[in-house]
C-alpha cells in the first residue's frame, strides 16, 4: 500500500472518528450538531466524496420524485439545476469544510475552528434546508391539506384557518429581502405552529429554535427560470405542490 | 390611484352628474361623459401629491444586447425594466409626501430611515450606478484607468491584476454569501474592497467600517446572472471585466477624490 493510500485508509478515518467526538462537544449549537449528524451518515461510504474515509460525509439525497414531478409549479429545468447544481455544491463545500474542521479540531487549532464557522453555516445550512425542502414537496395530485387532525388544529389555532395561514406565510416569503427561506415551524415551548423567515441559508432550528415543518426556498435560484423577478407568482404556485403528509409527520415527530 | 383621489373623484363625479342634469335642461348637449372626464381630471390633479421624490429609472446608454456575450440581453432587459423599476416604484412610494432628496444624499441615513428606504433607495442608487460604469465590450476594451487611478490601484492592491483577483475572491459565492454587491471604494487616501449584503452600499452610514465612496461596483444577486450563468457566479464575475468602462471608473475616482461625496447617478 502506498503512503498516500495508507493515510487515506487508516490514519484519516481514525482522525475523523476522533474528530467526530470532538465536533459533538464543540461550540456548534447542539441542535445543528444533532441534525447535522442525521444528515452526515452515509449509506455508501464510496459515495461520500471529499476523502471522508470514515463515511461521515454529507451526501446529496436523491429526490423522492422525478425532476418533472412538480411541474408546472416548478419546472423540471429548475428542479434539476436546484438539486444537481445548487444543493450539490452545498454538499461538496460542506464536506470540504468538515474535513478542514476535523483537521483543525484534531490539532486543537481554535483559530481555524472559528474561521470555519461561516462556511459551516452557509453550506451546512444549505444542505439541511434543501434536504428538508425536497421532502416537503410532492406532485400536484398528491398535495392535499388534511381536513382534520393535529396539523389542521395547529394551523387553525395559530392562523385562523388554512387560507389565512397561506396568506400570512406567503406575505412573509415575498417580504424576505435578498436571499432566504420562509418556514412553518413548531415551537416546543408553546406547543404551537409558527411562521418565520431566515436569511441566506441560516437553518431554522439553529437560528430560532423552531423545529422545521415546511420550508419554502425564496432564493432567486428557486424561481428565476420559471417566474423571473415575480416571486409572488412562485410563492402562490408552490402551495399546489406541498406534501402536507410530510409536514404533519414532522409535527408529530416534533411533539 | 390613492384612496384620497378615489374619494375626490367620486365626489366630483357625483357633483358633475348633478350638474349635468341641470345643464341638460338648458343646453341639451353637454355629455355626461365629458363632465365625468373633466371631473376625474380635476380629482386627480387635486389628490395626487406634487411628484415629491419622482425618482426614475434612467435609460441605459446602450441597447440591451450591447453587453453580449458577457451579460445577455434578456438579463439586461429584466434587470433594468423589472428589478430596477421595482426599486424605483418602491422608493417613490416610501418617500411620497416627503421633501425631495437627491438619491445620493438619501443613502447616508438609509439605515435609520428604515427597510423600505434602505432596500429600495439602495437598490435604485446601486443599479443606476451599475448601468453607467459598463460599456459594450468593443468600447470597454479601449478604456483604461487614468494615471491617477492606476497609481491608487497600485498603491492599495499592488497592480490592476491583483485588484481584479482580490475583487473576484470577494465576489465568490463562499465569500459574499446570498445577495449583495462588491465595491471598490475611495476611503481616505486609499482604495478599499468592500462587500455589502442585499441592497446596502458603502455610502450608507453603518454598513461598512466607515462611509466610503464607491467608484466600481458589481451586482452579485442571482438575478444579475442566473439566466446565462445559473449557479456559475465566478464565471460571471471573471467575464464582467470585459464590459467595465475604465474611463467612467476613472471619472468616478476623480469625482469622489475631489468632492468627498458619492458619484452622482441619473434618475
Amino acid at each position: 500500500m502506498t503512503t498516500a493510500a495508507a493515510i487515506k485508509n487508516t490514519i484519516a478515518p481514525a482522525l475523523l472518528r476522533a474528530a467526530s467526538v470532538h465536533v459533538r462537544s464543540s461550540a456548534l449549537p447542539a441542535s445543528l450538531i444533532a441534525s447535522s449528524a442525521a444528515h452526515l451518515s452515509s449509506s455508501s461510504p464510496s459515495s461520500a466524496g471529499a476523502g471522508a474515509g470514515g463515511g461521515k460525509a454529507a451526501v446529496l439525497p436523491d429526490l423522492p420524485y422525478d425532476y418533472s414531478a412538480l411541474s408546472p409549479a416548478i419546472s423540471a429545468e429548475t428542479m434539476e439545476l436546484h438539486h444537481s447544481k445548487h444543493h450539490n455544491a452545498y454538499v461538496t463545500n460542506l464536506n470540504v469544510a468538515l474535513e478542514k474542521l476535523d483537521a483543525a479540531v484534531s490539532i486543537g487549532d481554535v483559530s481555524s475552528i472559528v474561521s470555519l464557522q461561516g462556511a459551516l453555516r452557509f453550506n451546512g445550512g444549505g444542505h439541511l434546508n434543501h434536504s428538508l425542502f425536497w421532502e416537503n414537496l410532492c406532485a400536484v395530485g398528491r398535495s392535499s391539506f388534511p381536513t382534520s387532525g393535529p396539523l389542521k388544529d395547529a394551523v387553525d389555532s395559530r392562523f385562523g384557518d388554512f387560507e389565512s395561514m397561506k396568506r400570512e406565510v406567503s406575505a412573509m416569503c415575498v417580504g424576505v429581502q435578498g436571499s432566504g427561506w420562509g418556514w412553518l415551524g413548531y415551537d416546543a415551548k408553546t406547543g404551537r405552529v409558527e411562521a418565520a423567515t431566515c436569511p441566506n441559508q441560516d437553518p431554522l432550528k439553529a437560528t430560532t429554535g423552531l423545529v422545521p415543518l415546511l420550508g419554502i426556498d425564496v432564493w432567486e435560484h428557486a424561481y428565476y427560470v420559471d417566474y423571473r423577478n415575480v416571486r409572488p407568482n412562485y410563492v402562490n404556485a408552490i402551495w399546489d405542490v406541498i406534501d402536507w403528509g410530510k409536514v404533519e409527520e414532522r409535527l408529530a415527530a416534533a411533539k | 390611484m390613492s384612496k384620497l383621489s378615489l374619494v375626490l373623484s367620486a365626489f366630483i363625479v357625483g357633483s358633475a352628474s348633478g350638474f349635468s342634469m341641470t345643464m341638460k335642461a338648458q343646453t341639451g348637449s353637454n355629455s355626461r361623459r365629458e363632465i365625468l372626464q373633466k371631473g376625474a381630471a380635476i380629482a386627480t390633479a387635486i389628490a395626487a401629491p406634487a411628484a415629491a421624490n419622482a425618482y426614475a429609472v434612467p435609460d441605459l446608454n446602450y441597447p440591451f444586447e450591447a453587453l453580449e456575450p458577457y451579460i445577455d440581453a434578456p438579463t439586461m432587459k429584466i434587470h433594468h425594466d423589472k428589478h430596477h423599476a421595482t426599486y424605483v416604484a418602491n422608493i417613490n412610494k416610501a418617500t411620497e409626501g416627503k421633501d425631495e432628496v437627491d438619491i445620493v444624499a438619501l443613502q447616508l441615513n438609509a439605515l435609520e430611515a428604515g427597510p423600505a428606504v434602505r432596500n429600495n433607495g439602495g437598490g435604485h442608487y446601486n443599479h443606476a450606478f451599475f448601468w453607467d460604469e459598463m460599456a459594450p465590450p468593443d468600447e470597454a476594451k479601449k478604456t483604461k484607468p487614468s494615471a491617477a487611478l492606476e497609481a491608487a490601484i497600485n498603491k492599495s492592491f499592488g497592480s490592476l491584476d491583483e485588484m481584479k483577483a482580490a475583487f473576484e475572491a470577494r465576489a465568490a459565492p463562499g465569500a459574499l454569501f446570498g445577495s449583495g454587491w462588491v465595491w471598490i471604494c475611495v476611503s481616505g487616501d486609499e482604495l478599499k474592497l468592500v462587500g455589502t449584503p442585499n441592497q446596502d452600499n458603502p455610502l450608507m452610514k453603518g454598513v461598512a467600517d466607515s462611509v466610503m465612496f464607491p467608484i466600481l461596483g458589481l451586482d452579485v444577486w442571482e438575478h444579475a446572472y442566473y439566466l446565462k450563468y445559473q449557479n456559475r457566479r465566478p464565471e460571471y464575475v471573471s467575464n464582467w471585466w470585459n464590459v467595465v468602462n475604465w474611463d467612467k471608473v476613472s471619472e468616478n475616482f476623480a469625482y469622489v477624490t475631489e468632492k468627498k461625496a458619492g458619484v452622482p447617478v441619473r434618475g
